[in-house]
């Protein structure tokens, strides 16, 4: 479970970011968390991951409020994908991005070994193991760097953007790949149809304010509240069809 | 592809050549690196006018050519760079050290000229053994065979994440380079007015993307301690291949075995 308490949060330059947040995300949930750009969504996953300093109100994950002398076991229990896979690989193989969590949370080599090999059979992806991080393409990457997570063994796994940059073959395995995932799930994204597939619930995030928290399937049908936020309706709920290009 | 990109290409290159399977390659990353130091000693001890004494020498490199399978052009290749550089080290000597020292026939060879050719042998066979070594084992068993030989933690760290940074500068470069050149056609390199900018912006970049990267391995789990991939035992063959190595690289440094090669055909 995440709990954000009246969390507000500013740079240094002073603009406020995030003002007063409170939410919670409940075991086995699947929150997306949608939003302008510049509305305060990266800024929300750094705060749970301990990446910046809360200064302003109160993050628990799991009853344990993050701050200094917490970050190990907080994120001892979540997982972060990043939106740029090339960042999250840096390691020369799959295999050995893969061993690196868990090998730093003190699971042995074999226990290690098995892991791995049952990951990567369970998303398809034993091709991969011994490839080059640079020798993969994007969508081969993506799911490499999702699987990198999961051998954590995460109880929560953070998103950004997970579907950036995908062509649709590769973005539906994604898609796919996150439903099936049992743990509890965060995920920031413009993709308002994937978010859709995925989440049974959504906070629109405005101006470092919650605008709405509910069920997806009312948020994101929801024309006049998402375009008085700079959203639009996913692609799939749009009746009228994207205007096609007349000579 | 331009420059920083080939760069970066030839960087991923040496990983893939260390990734071979080889009787080289499958040997222990600690006795592959301590016959590299052994040898590098060897041969840097060495008489400066010891010409013929060192060439043996390159008997060792030759062998791991053959047997890794790693083309000599590669290793020639990626040197292009520093061979120079190793090679302009003797150059004056020719004109510091002008007494002859030996006759080729009735034609006399300084001192100089011979202690010339015997430093840019030396720095040739020294930049070979480093290649042979880092083309035959990747940067994390490497890393992980210099823990194992209890050299701190600290230092063996700091080796990998520089060599990791040097990636990740070289593809910042790399987008940089092609964005700057298609607003400048026609134009070669940087322009010096915009040298400034362009290098600020690069740190900046870099260091983003750094950042990045060290969050990413902070949020898996690492905290100072960096564990390598792991290593497999050092066995016996690994110790008979260190054994040898040091044995011959001994021998071929106390015995004059090319003038006792010499006399066999005198």
């Amino acid at each position: 479970m995440i709990t954000c308490s009246n969390v507000s949060f500013s740079y240094e330059t002073g603009r406020p970011v995030l003002q007063d947040l409170s939410f919670t995300i409940r075991d086995g949930e699947c929150v997306g968390l949608i939003g302008a750009n510049g509305a305060g969504k990266s800024t929300v996953m750094k705060l749970i991951l301990g990446l910046l300093p809360c200064t302003q109100g109160e993050i628990r994950v799991d009853e344990i409020p993050v701050g200094k002398e917490t970050l190990k076991d907080v994120r001892r229990k979540l997982g972060f994908v990043l939106q740029n896979s090339d960042n999250q690989m840096f390691m020369p193989t799959v295999y050995e991005d893969m061993i690196f969590a868990p090998l730093n949370y003190g699971v042995s080599k074999e226990e290690t070994e098995k892991r791995v090999d049952a990951l990567l059979e369970k998303l398809g992806l034993q091709e991969l193991k011994h490839r080059h991080n640079h020798k993969i393409s994007g969508g081969e990457k993506r799911m490499a760097a999702i699987a990198t997570i999961l051998a954590m063994e995460p109880e929560m796994i953070l998103m950004d953007e997970p579907t950036a940059a995908l062509d649709p073959y590769n973005r539906r395995i994604v898609i796919n790949t996150i439903r099936e995932l049992p743990q509890t799930k965060l995920i920031t994204s413009h993709d308002l149809d994937m978010i859709l597939s995925t989440c049974s619930r959504v906070i629109l995030l405005s101006g470092g304010k919650i605008a709405a928290d509910g069920p997806a399937q009312e948020i994101l049908r929801d024309k006049e509240l998402l375009e008085a936020h700079r959203m639009e309706l996913p692609l799939c709920l749009q009746n009228a069809a994207v205007p096609l290009y007349q000579t | 592809m331009n420059k920083m990109e080939m760069a970066l290409h030839e960087l991923a290159e040496m990983d893939e050549l260390a990734a071979q399977r080889s009787p080289v390659h499958q040997l222990h990353p600690a006795a592959k690196l301590i016959a590299t130091v052994i040898y590098i000693l060897v041969v840097v001890s060495f008489h400066k006018y010891d010409l013929g004494g060192l060439i043996p020498m390159v008997l060792w490199p030759v062998l791991l050519f053959q047997v890794s399978g790693i083309p000599v052009h590669t290793c020639f290749y990626k040197l292009r760079i520093v061979l120079p550089l190793v090679l302009a080290v003797g150059l004056f000597n020719p004109l510091l050290d002008r007494a002859p020292l030996l006759y080729l026939g009735t034609i006399p060879v300084s001192g100089g000229f011979l202690s010339m050719l015997t430093l840019m042998l030396k720095g040739t066979l020294c930049l070979m053994a480093s290649f042979l070594l880092m083309a035959t084992t990747s940067i994390d068993h490497l890393c992980g065979a210099l823990r194992k030989l209890h050299v701190p933690g600290l230092l063996v760290t700091l080796l990998l994440l520089t060599y990791r940074y040097v990636g990740v500068l070289t593809e910042e470069l790399a987008i940089m380079t092609d964005a700057y050149h298609l607003r400048a056609p026609g134009q070669k390199g940087i322009h010096v007015s915009a040298w400034g900018s362009f290098l600020g912006q690069l740190l900046l970049r870099s260091m983003d993307r750094a950042q990045e990267l060290y969050a990413s391995m902070l949020l898996r789990g690492y905290h100072e301690h960096f564990h390598y991939a792991p290593l497999r035992p050092f066995r016996g063959k690994d110790a008979v291949y260190l054994a040898v190595c040091a044995a011959v690289f001994v021998l071929l440094r106390l015995l004059p075995v090319t003038q006792m090669l010499g006399m066999l055909v005198v």
